[in-house]
């Protein structure tokens, strides 16, 4: 895995408390690409995706060693800020969490709050998100309502929205569309699609067909190990670990 | 078969009666007051001060007084408590020192009302020399009702869903502005409930006022902080154990109960409506 990488997890293991989550991971997840994370439930792939901007933080008793290196920088350094971090690593998560507040208060929020946009573009800001999140043209005429009142596949949008009005670097996804209905599923792969031009994306999924339609490439995870990371193709086609043939072909899992 | 039934309607019969005791002690209690207070309840009984050693006249100066009283509670406890709940809840490290600290303020919500008082009279009144007035009485109160406002704050910032402090943080908003714009705005019908019906206690309470604000009579209305007031509490005390015309204060004295109750209870249907519109607009 040459090529352009952007950020590199090295030896990392992870603890809550006394439990091992995570075992010795190293990888290198490549920019401009779609990196999707597969594996049975508790093999660590979210916790994995949670790591990369610090949301593990969040738990107490959470432990990690090893290093994971942004932008040159270790994000794991005493030094370093998670806001910071947070700022240019965003994450949508598995049900969309839409705040009560109006549509565009929620693109606002996090450029007004971290001081990232001037008031006056604004309303550029909002309307450029939504676009990017192919929402604008159901929303354009509503922004004042509330986001509650959205369906489900439409709130997941405006999250991706409110993540992108951040212009982070990359989107971490915890399994985007596991609430969503097939047709608000279809939307959003098609959006991964669209935004892997200008963003890194790295996505946990537990749908293997999802995996194989929108990643360049997959990362396969058991028991906190990393078993297999290659070419999305190669992956679902001829793998080289027998671990990993026989989850997606469904054997385990 | 029968048995199981019959034990079974004993049973309901029981609880319903329970609730039925209830209502009814509630009920007579209101009725007795109303039939021996309305009678009082009159425009010059409500604007002016008592005259002729609180035989004529009104309970004006002590409702006046109550509500500084309980003002001054809340702008002394609110602040305090939900600073103290924000810090319990967000930023402590859930261990044995916050463990003690709640046991603590658990503790504080038991201790009798009279002990407030004596604490008051002690540290507020004599160690601090603020005397005996509305500030003095003001922050006994507002230390009689922290426990209520901050075990409320607490219950309300624990309801609002993780998702939306994840999602505030994710976007690189720092910890003290997500509980800011996220949190606090989400807890707030919970907070607010709670705070009125400690406003609600504070206005009835008799005890912590007695020797830190509450006095007999005065002749003019307080003019600062540093004034002692009548209170509605302390004036039905001194009503019903002080006068010297017993059949000319007694009417009085249920006119003032039934000014007090109904205050009470109308500051307790306020925070029952804020409640119920405030979880009516809001869904998550």
């Amino acid at each position: 895995m040459e090529k352009d990488s952007i950020i590199n997890v090295n030896n990392v293991n992870f603890f809550y408390g006394s439990f091992k989550a995570l075992t010795d991971i190293s990888m290198d997840f490549q920019k401009n690409r779609v990196t999707a994370l597969i594996g049975p439930s508790g093999c660590g792939k979210s916790t994995l995706l949670r790591l990369l901007n610090r949301m593990n933080d969040l738990i107490s008793d959470a432990r990690v060693e090893g290093q994971v290196v942004f932008e040159g920088n270790d994000i794991y350094d005493p030094h370093i800020d998670p806001v910071e971090v947070r700022k240019k690593i965003g994450m949508v998560f598995q049900k969309p969490n839409p705040f009560p507040k109006s549509i565009f208060n929620n693109i606002t929020f996090g450029p007004k709050l971290a001081g990232v946009a001037g008031h006056a573009d604004l309303a550029n800001l909002v309307e450029e998100s939504l676009r990017q999140a192919v929402l604008w043209d159901e929303v354009k005429d509503i922004l004042s309502r509330s986001a509650m009142t959205l369906s489900g596949g439409q709130q997941q949008r405006l999250c991706i929205a409110r993540a992108l009005a951040m212009k982070p670097d990359v989107l971490l996804m915890d399994e985007p569309t596991s609430a969503l209905d097939p047709i608000s599923t279809a939307k959003i792969e098609e959006l991964i699609e669209e935004l892997k031009k200008d963003y890194t994306i790295i996505i946990v999924t537990h749908n293997m067909q999802q995996a194989a339609r929108i990643s360049d490439e997959t990362a396969f995870f058991y028991l906190g190990n990393l078993v297999e990371y290659n070419k999305t193709e190669k992956i679902f086609t001829n793998p080289d670990v027998k671990q990993t043939e026989d989850y997606i072909t469904g054997r385990f899992g | 078969m029968k048995w199981r039934y019959f034990k079974q309607n004993l049973f309901f019969s029981l609880v319903t009666l329970s609730a039925g005791l209830l209502v009814l002690a509630l009920g007579g209690l209101l009725t007795f007051i109303f039939i021996n207070g309305y009678r009082a309840i009159t425009l010059d009984f409500l604007t002016l001060p008592p005259m002729d050693s609180m035989t004529r006249g009104g309970i004006m100066p002590a409702i006046l007084g109550t509500l500084y009283l309980t003002v001054g509670a809340v702008c002394v406890s609110l602040p305090l408590g939900i600073a103290s709940a924000i810090y319990l809840t967000e930023y402590a490290e859930q261990g044995r020192i916050i463990r003690i600290i709640r046991i603590g303020v658990n503790c504080l919500a038991g201790v009798p009302s009279v002990v407030f008082g004596l604490f008051g009279l002690g540290f507020f009144v004599v160690f601090l020399q603020f005397g005996s007035c509305i500030l003095s009485g003001a922050l006994t109160l507002g230390i009689l009702i922290l426990p209520t406002i901050i075990g409320a704050t607490e219950e309300a910032l624990k309801a609002v869903p993780q998702t939306f402090r994840e999602a505030s943080l994710a976007l690189g908003v720092s910890k003290w502005l997500t509980i800011w714009n996220v949190v606090l705005p989400s807890a707030l019908p919970g907070i607010l409930t709670g705070s009125i019906l400690g406003i609600g206690r504070a206005a009835g309470e008799t005890a912590p006022i007695m020797f830190t604000a509450a006095a007999f009579f005065t002749a003019k209305l307080p003019g600062s902080i540093f004034d002692e007031v009548m209170a509605l509490p302390y004036h039905i005390y001194v009503l019903a154990t002080a006068g010297t015309f017993i059949d000319q204060t007694r009417p009085l004295q249920y006119g003032t109960v039934l000014v007090l109750v109904f205050l009470v209870l109308g500051i307790n249907l306020f925070a029952i409506v804020i409640r119920s519109t405030m979880r009516r607009k809001k869904r998550w």
